[in-house]
């Protein structure tokens, strides 16, 4: 398996913080693979997957390495992101069209026409119905779900072999999370894309990741292959991770009737 | 015996697309009872949680809380009968003053129903946080700098302070890390089988509502399309969107099959 990226006792500490966000992390990221990174509030996950990004806050002491075995990736090319709230990659006062054709003309030698053209081709590629009539419509005419492929056909849209989503799918509803998720599985699939995928939620990274790593405290706690992580973990904490979360077959904690 | 009992509500906002967000509900729940809601986002549920507690006015419907013509109160009969139906929100960031102390926004619950003399007041408060499991020396902390699942439970403890019926529960675990939200929910069961306390807990992760609910009912589009047993209606789902609902939670130890 070749690497994509390698982070070699990688420590990031943000300016004026008593203690790291991400203290000596040793992993390597698959080319091809989707790894899902999991963990809770203040585990250090959205700090590994802006770190990848290249996009840590200036002053942010960072020590150990992140290798990328090819050339350095260039930045709004090679690596795509998304993040929890559409809204931050969408601006309220341009169209769809003009992000997208902004997105794919800043890193891409395309004439406007073409741009344009690509940029109907990609809101097809998310799904978006009626790509022609959504270039010319402003974000808030979409719902969360609309709005949030549209933000991931703009991190795509400059053909990234990289795409980090950072609780991307957290504040959509079950239904449109489970069409987002299938959405990414599909672009990562045709595309040959390598996905990080930052999540609090471990069930939700087991359906969708090839490997799953867990952080804790600024910690990596483990990684492996997503279904032997869920079926059987090795450490303590990725235990109580599993324990503390609800599915079908959890035990109720009511009886069936007051 | 029935505690709250909802007839008919309607509720349609004003606009372009005048969206129908209650379309002829009609629910009830049994004193000590939870009662599950469910359903895609503007289903409603908010809504209806609101036109609940009184905090938006309905087009059409009855309710009878504990015995009361719920929606006709007004003015001082309403002041005094509010205590019955509590409610705890999502953010427990956005519900407190921002300077507001733990043990302050406890015992202005306690001053505004006026159910404990002033010089009471302090100890009240420090046995109600004790009651939700914060050590009452949390008192003097300012609710913003509490962890969020210490300012839900300032929030749990402040809903519980004039001695509710019913408490609603809008999302009110949904932002908690899991490890967080376990520990929540198991106050929410212990403190029911303390105070005989009835619950609307309003979620959108299923695996969540059906593990505190005795029973579940599914919204959509403004209307309850299925309401039942919570075991009994997971296991034979009348509506595809039920269907839907449980095929999206993720199961723990059986990875779903590629797509």
């Amino acid at each position: 398996m070749t690497s994509l990226a390698t982070c070699d006792r990688l420590t990031v500490r943000y300016p004026g913080a008593a203690r790291p966000a991400l203290a000596d992390l040793t992993l390597a990221l698959h080319a091809g693979e989707k790894l899902a990174v999991v963990g809770e509030s203040g585990s250090g996950k959205s700090t590994l997957a802006r770190a990848l990004a290249g996009l840590l806050p200036v002053g942010t002491a960072l020590s150990g390495a992140i290798r990328w075995s090819g050339p350095p990736p260039r930045p709004g090319r090679d690596i795509g992101t998304v993040f929890q709230d559409p809204g931050a990659s969408l601006d309220p006062l341009l169209t769809v069209g003009a992000h997208l054709v902004e997105g794919l003309r800043a890193p891409l030698p395309l004439g406007r026409a073409e741009a344009r053209a690509r940029a109907a081709a990609l809101l097809a590629r998310v799904h978006i119905p009626d790509p022609e009539r959504a270039l010319a419509a402003w974000p808030h005419q979409f719902s969360g779900g609309q709005a949030q492929r549209i933000a991931i056909a703009l991190a795509i849209a400059a053909g990234p072999h990289l795409l980090v989503a950072d609780e991307a799918t957290s504040a959509l509803d079950v239904l449109v999370q489970a069409e987002i998720v299938a959405l990414l599985r599909e672009l990562c699939r045709d595309a040959g894309m390598t996905l990080l995928f930052i999540t609090h939620d471990i069930a939700l990274a087991g359906t969708l990741a090839d490997r799953v790593a867990v952080l804790h405290d600024a910690r990596l706690v483990e990684i492996g292959p997503a279904a032997r992580l869920l079926a059987a973990p090795r450490e303590p904490y990725t235990r109580a991770l599993l324990a503390a979360q609800l599915d079908l077959a959890s035990p109720r904690l009511v009886g069936t009737r007051p | 015996m029935t505690l709250l009992d909802a007839r008919g509500l309607a509720k349609t906002y004003p606009g372009e697309r005048r969206i129908r967000a209650l379309d002829d509900v009609s629910l009830s729940i049994a004193a000590g009872e939870t009662l599950g809601l469910i359903g895609p986002s503007g289903c409603g549920k908010s809504t209806l949680a609101r036109v609940l507690a009184r905090l938006a006015t309905p087009d059409a419907g009855s309710v009878r809380l504990d015995g009361l013509d719920w929606l006709a109160l007004s003015g001082a009969g309403l002041r005094h009968a509010r205590r019955r139906l509590q409610m705890v929100f999502q953010d427990p960031a956005a519900a407190f003053h921002p300077r507001a102390t733990a043990g302050g926004a406890v015992a202005d619950a306690l001053r505004i129903h006026r159910l404990v003399p002033r010089r009471d007041r302090p100890e009240a408060a420090a046995a109600l946080l004790r009651q939700v499991g914060l050590s009452p020396d949390l008192a003097r902390r300012p609710v913003a700098t509490l962890s969020g699942g210490q300012r839900q439970r300032v929030a749990i403890a402040r809903a519980i302070a004039p001695r509710p019926r019913l408490l609603v529960l809008d999302e009110a675990v949904s932002a908690l890390d899991a490890s967080v939200r376990a520990r929540v929910l198991d106050l929410l069961v212990r403190l029911q089988a303390e105070l005989g306390l009835a619950y609307l807990f309003i979620g959108h992760d299923l695996a969540v509502v059906r593990a505190v609910s005795h029973r579940i009912a599914v919204m959509d589009a403004g209307q309850i399309i299925e309401t039942g047993p919570a075991e009994a209606l997971l296991s034979d789902p009348g509506s595809p969107l039920l269907r839907r609902l449980i095929a999206a939670v993720p199961a723990l130890h059986r990875k779903d099959p590629p797509v």
